[in-house]
């Protein structure tokens, strides 16, 4: 059982902010990124806390556009990449990695610690390796970044990872280039690269949304082995429920730039407390269910990021948005509340009202 | 790779077969057609029909088209014999014939010109080539400060700026103003510290037009490459900026640089008239100028000759610097 709340009884208001080093390993506490645009504003994460031990997993679930990405390049400290010029995004709010302040951080210490305590796999394997260099060149590259040791040790770790990840003769195919590679290895490839410097936390995004259905599978086993062999802790971030319901031990729900729904992995699927949640649930394919049944999809779409309008972000598309809630008007937030141990939701309906919604409208044609 | 350049070598051989078809339809079958006689532009409208004769003979402007191609052609990697009663005049190879107007042999003359035009082109092209690039990556990297808009509009100015006003300007200056250079060719052979110092002006003034394309292209896709994902992958790696800049990002950045490096330099080496006839250096440029006003049909051919092999050998050359940056050319 995870320990994502630090206090506050059931149903109180999670307090977000509080002073010290976190006793945590990663711990990201009002994470808060935005992008000026001439539009205005840009708000892809608005607020958002959450912690992650060694050895567990972490599922951020949410659609296309709810800062899930940016989340994670904003812990890497990548969220200016390709920003040039432009309006330097904001980022506030505290982000603790092993007991240190990286917002605070010196960016070149911030630089030291990118792939060697913090590693990521990236969603389309193909465009995110250098089409120019061979593939143990870039492994390579990522080793002796951080380790002073000649091309020839380095090359044995690559061929080493590569042999690890899978990679059917790796001493031969460590001198291909990526598109001599099929997608699924050019997957492994890129989490050998990733594995390189043993890091601590590794953050993989979309993993197995640009490959082959056949592949997915094999990719996450991957994933889930070697994270019981390193050690490390993992964030997966993905749209898809299915890809964390089997790794995850936690999984956090994002919804236009914020958490809506965070706990352990089978509390948010088996007793979920958030109307989104029901909607991703709800249009998730699931093989032990009749095939003639219609899939649910969430209607609407996500909402813009710019002018955010107050109130609950879900609210245009919620079915459940005409619920009354005594005493909450709707321009009103609201705020991540704990339903159970570890368990929060940001919802304005009652505890006892989603319970019941879930129990006898939602679960029964899931 | 062996297959890949053997490929590109018979290609340049076919397409210079096909440049000097084409130069030769229009240079002697084109007159004959429209029934204008390139002996009388040898010898001149006044002279007696005799001598047209026997210069028609000489030349073997009677001869058959497809005859006429094959001595032009074997002519060029062979050597010609021009004979007429018994007068025999030996053309060694490489024959371009001679010149209507000084009945000099055209390639002496080739050879005297070619490498002036090549050291305008080199000079030019390290010039443009460093200023243009750093300039690039600077704007891009600085994009939408002072330093990018001021780069760029220094840049616009290149690019929109003739020669022959630049050139005017900066000879105004240095030359009759401050005296520092004489604005003549001294071939380097002479003195190397002289022709350095006359060299400076022609290749600075090339260089600004071209440098200033070549800026405002890096910048371009420098900024596109920026966006990859493959950097945003490098710097997760933890790398450098100027190692992700320097080494990731330019070398994708050369790619498209080259394409256009190949086109312009073959453009170059075939004459940069404009540079040649503002500084008065005797090159490919000024040849060719002065050689249409003269109606001197075989001295133009074998400009155009030089001028195509040029731009072919030049993309030959950047078709095999593709392979060597970019692997995945290398399999086609």
């Amino acid at each position: 059982m995870s320990d994502l709340t630090r206090s506050g009884a059931v149903g109180e208001p999670v307090s977000t902010g509080s002073a010290g080093a976190p006793s945590a390993f990663l711990e990201v506490r009002d994470l808060r990124i935005h992008f000026p645009t001439e539009d205005g504003i840009v708000k892809s994460v608005d607020g958002l806390s959450f912690q992650l031990e060694r050895g567990k997993t972490l599922g951020i679930v949410g659609e296309s556009g709810s800062g899930k990405s940016v989340t994670s390049l904003g812990i890497m400290g990548l969220h200016t990449v390709g920003q040039y010029g432009r309006g330097k995004a904001r980022i506030s709010g505290e982000l603790w990695l092993d007991g240190k302040e990286l917002l605070t951080a010196d960016p070149d210490e911030v630089r030291r610690l990118r792939g060697r305590e913090m590693a990521m796999i990236f969603q389309d394997p193909l465009s995110a390796m250098h089409p120019y260099y061979t593939v143990g060149h870039q492994i390579v590259e990522a080793y002796r970044v951080h380790n002073d040791v000649d091309k020839k040790t380095a090359r044995k770790r690559a061929v080493e990872l590569l042999d690890r990840v899978g990679i059917p003769q790796p001493d031969k195919r460590v001198d291909d280039y990526p598109h001599q590679f099929s997608g699924g290895m050019r997957q492994r490839a890129m989490i050998a690269m990733a594995l390189v410097n043993n890091p601590e936390l590794l953050i993989a995004d979309e993993p197995t949304t640009a490959l082959d259905v056949t592949v997915q599978a094999q990719i996450l086993d991957l994933i889930r082995d070697l994270q019981k062999e390193f050690g490390s802790a993992v964030i997966i971030i993905t749209h898809d429920l299915g890809v964390v319901a089997e790794l995850a031990d936690d999984i956090l729900v994002m919804y236009g730039g914020r958490c809506v729904e965070r706990g352990p992995a089978e509390k948010v699927f088996y007793e979920p407390q958030h109307p989104y949640t029901w909607g991703l649930l709800g249009s998730m394919p699931r093989i032990d269910r009749d095939q003639t049944d219609r899939l649910i999809p969430v209607k609407g779409s996500p909402p813009s990021l710019i002018n955010v309008p107050s109130g609950c972000a879900f609210n245009p598309r919620c079915p459940y948005a005409d619920v009354p809630k005594d005493g909450i008007t709707r321009t009103e937030r609201p705020e991540l509340r704990q339903v159970a141990e570890g368990h929060l939701s940001a919802c304005h309906m009652s505890q006892e009202e989603r319970t019941r919604i879930w129990t006898e409208e939602i679960a029964p044609k899931l | 790779m062996f297959a890949y350049i053997v490929r590109r070598l018979i290609a340049v051989i076919v397409m210079l077969l096909v440049v000097i078809l084409v130069t030769f339809g229009i240079f002697f079958a084109v007159p004959k057609l429209t029934g204008t006689d390139p002996a009388t532009l040898f010898v001149g409208k006044q002279a007696d029909p005799a001598a047209i004769e026997g210069i028609r003979q000489k030349l073997g402007l009677s001869d058959p088209i497809l005859v006429q191609f094959w001595h032009f052609v074997s002519g060029i990697f062979a050597g010609r014999d021009y004979s007429s009663d018994g007068d025999v005049v030996h053309c060694a190879a490489p024959c371009f014939g001679y010149s209507f107007r000084t009945e000099q042999a055209v390639w002496p003359v080739l050879q005297d010109r070619l490498p002036v035009t090549m050291q305008l082109a080199a000079g030019a092209c390290v010039l443009w080539l460093l200023g243009g690039v750093a300039t690039g990556i600077l704007s891009a990297l600085k994009r939408g400060t002072a330093v990018d808009r001021s780069a760029m509009t220094v840049a616009l100015a290149g690019v929109s700026l003739p020669i022959y006003f630049t050139g005017l300007v900066s000879l105004a200056i240095f030359s009759y103003g401050l005296g520092w250079v004489k604005g003549d060719y001294t071939p380097i052979a002479d003195d190397p510290l002289v022709w350095f110092r006359e060299m400076i002006l022609p290749w600075v003034t090339l260089a600004f037009l071209y440098a200033a394309m070549y800026a405002r292209l890096t910048r371009a896709t420098m900024l596109e490459i920026l966006g990859e994902d493959y950097i945003r992958t490098a710097r997760a790696k933890g790398l450098r900026e100027p190692v992700v800049i320097g080494k990731h990002a330019l070398r994708s950045t050369m790619t498209p640089i080259l394409t256009i490096l190949g086109l312009d330099l073959g453009a170059v080496l075939g004459g940069a008239v404009l540079t040649e006839t503002t500084f008065n250096l005797p090159g490919l440029g000024q040849a060719a100028v002065k050689a249409i006003s003269d109606k001197d049909l075989p001295l133009i051919l074998g400009v155009t000759l030089i001028a195509a092999s040029a731009v072919v050998i030049a993309n030959l050359l950047v078709d095999l610097l593709y392979a060597v940056i970019d692997p995945r050319v290398r399999l086609t």
